[in-house]
């Protein structure tokens, strides 16, 4: 155990886990956190995750965040254009980790649109993107860097960009068995669809985060156990990994104020 | 079959009201010069299918865009569009909102001659409640029900490249072909521009030949415009011009918005465009992202 370590680290081992019993999966995370997580799983406990450089290729190892040097080599193994991710997205051998703006009781996440009509927004954002051929073709988990009823609202998300736990929306033929979302990684806790059906679920506590907080800031409720964990926190060993991976420290630049992880 | 043509040549046989496929992808290798060209035309109630960037923003800024299919417009590096978020929360074009992968189905159904591919993806999302022309129906095989995903059939693609000759056979060297093919098999005329224009004997070689994605044969046009990706990357030529983005980025804000962007920009024609972003050889200095 160390105790020195930020948030920002501390969820990217929270956030590491989610792919430790995925074996021989393309993982992909989407922005600074999430990749570093997929690239701590595969550089310590889940050496047989596939990653891509985020451009075009695949590689046998996570290359480091940011500016590498005119002599770095980076350690490709085959082409990954985005056509050949399609393919390996509706194979189902993916996980990806991403960020949505909304997401709500049923895993229901939205990218595209805040408020206003679906015609003319509010806030239009970046479209459904992937999110509906991700979501129903394997697991995925999200990472959000800031817990608050304004991301896990209380109703039902302004634009369904993927299909959650909801019965009112699932398709003919289908189980909510189906959908396979994971773990929400956030600065208060971690929590998973393993609720009675299905409903969002406490997993652990961040040290120093009081379960009150965790449950005003979200817009519905959640289960709670009787026996909540605290997330581990990072290994000198991960922390290493984890800063030969981000050279940069671009990590400090991701949550508000770079606080400490323990804040108790 | 000589198919050198000017960019003019390739809007003149555009005409109001089409669909046109643009390839490429967010900031990457799009076909600006000629989307620029659209932009000093008259063209008007246009169809865009992109997986867009400032080619969707600009258009949509000038006015040109009638209806977008889409499942992203973004600069990556600037995640949300100024200038297509404007469109958007004006309620100023009509939308066709997909999946990323429904795009390529859709290019692949119309490439292939086909009204539609049954899909899983938008199933249980606002995909198929908000899209009411996207049926839903059951399969003959199974008990579930599947997306149709109609043939995104094109009038027109436009698309850049790094090399081609003057027949038509296109070369995309950098690292990503994107869906570029299928817009090219999906459109009933696609347009290329490249950075280079090389004689056909460059082609012989096998390793050049492998980073041909379709044939000749599906290319109508042929314009010689080097850098005429730019504001957007072209690997391995150049990359995406950051600072110019944050310009225009930044000009959807501005009093004088788009028409400020362009009266500073645009000019009569590309010369007058690359002389004001500071010539050719400042476009191919412009070094190549880390992702």
């Amino acid at each position: 155990m160390s105790n020195e370590y930020t948030l920002a680290e501390l969820c990217i081992c929270a956030s590491a886990e989610a792919f430790r019993d995925d074996g021989e999966v393309l993982a992909t995370g989407i922005g600074v956190i999430p990749r570093l997580a997929a690239s701590l799983a595969m550089q310590s406990f889940n050496p047989d995750l596939m990653m891509t450089d985020s451009e075009a290729w695949i590689l046998s190892a996570p290359n480091p965040i940011g500016p590498r040097g005119d002599d770095f080599v980076p350690a490709t193994e085959s082409w990954m254009g985005f056509s050949r991710i399609f393919d390996n997205v509706w194979s189902g051998r993916r996980h990806a980790m991403l960020g949505p703006t909304q997401v709500d009781r049923w895993g229901q996440s939205n990218t595209s649109a805040l408020g206003g009509t679906y015609d003319a927004p509010k806030t239009m954002m970046l479209g459904a993107r992937g999110f509906p051929g991700n979501s129903i073709s394997h697991q995925n988990s999200f990472f959000v860097p800031g817990h608050s009823a304004r991301v896990f609202i209380e109703g039902e998300c302004d634009f369904v960009s993927s299909i959650g736990y909801n019965p009112e929306r699932l398709p003919k033929g289908r189980s909510l068995d189906d959908v396979d979302i994971r773990l929400i990684i956030t600065d208060l806790c971690v929590m998973d669809f393993g609720g009675a059906n299905h409903q969002v679920r406490l997993r652990s506590l961040h040290p120093g985060i009081a379960l009150e907080q965790v449950l005003e800031n979200t817009g519905f409720p959640i289960e709670v156990p009787d026996s909540v964990p605290t997330t581990a926190a990072p290994t000198a060993e991960q922390l290493a990994i984890i800063a030969a991976l981000d050279p940069h420290n671009q990590r400090a630049m991701q949550i508000k104020d770079n606080p400490a992880g323990d804040r108790s | 079959m000589d198919k050198q043509m000017t960019a003019a040549e390739v809007v003149s046989q555009l005409e109001d009201g089409m669909t046109i496929g643009i390839g490429g992808w967010g900031p990457r290798r799009k076909p600006m010069a000629l989307v620029r060209e659209i932009l000093r035309s008259d063209l008007k109630d246009l169809t865009l299918v992109s997986y867009g960037g400032a080619d969707v923003g600009m258009l949509c800024a000038a006015g040109k865009v009638k209806k977008l299919v889409f499942a992203f417009v973004s600069l990556d590096f600037i995640p949300l569009e100024a200038h297509f978020r404007k469109a958007r929360q004006s309620g100023s074009i009509e939308v066709m909102e997909i999946d990323e992968g429904m795009m390529l189905l859709g290019l692949r159904a119309a490439a292939w001659g086909l009204p539609f591919i049954p899909t899983e993806i938008g199933l249980g999302t606002d995909i198929v409640t908000k899209n009411p022309d996207i049926k839903l129906i059951d399969s003959p095989y199974d008990d579930k029900e599947w997306v149709a995903m109609p043939a995104l059939n094109l009038d027109a693609s436009l698309i850049h490249v790094d090399h081609a000759d003057a027949r038509g056979v296109c070369q995309i060297s950098g690292p990503d072909h994107y869906m570029d093919d299928m817009f090219a098999r999906a459109a009933k005329k696609t347009y290329v521009s490249c950075d280079e224009l090389v004689d056909s004997s460059y082609f012989n070689s096998p390793e050049q030949a492998r980073l041909v994605f379709w044939e000749r044969a599906a290319t109508a046009g042929v314009v010689h415009i080097p850098g005429g990706a730019h504001p957007s990357s072209c690997s391995p030529l150049y990359g995406f011009d950051v600072p110019h983005f944050k310009e225009y980025s930044a000009a959807a804000k501005d009093e004088a918005g788009f028409g400020g962007y362009a009266d500073k920009y645009l000019g009569a024609s590309e010369a007058d465009y690359q002389t004001a972003v500071g010539g050719l050889d400042a476009i191919r200095q412009i070094p190549l992202p880390t992702y």
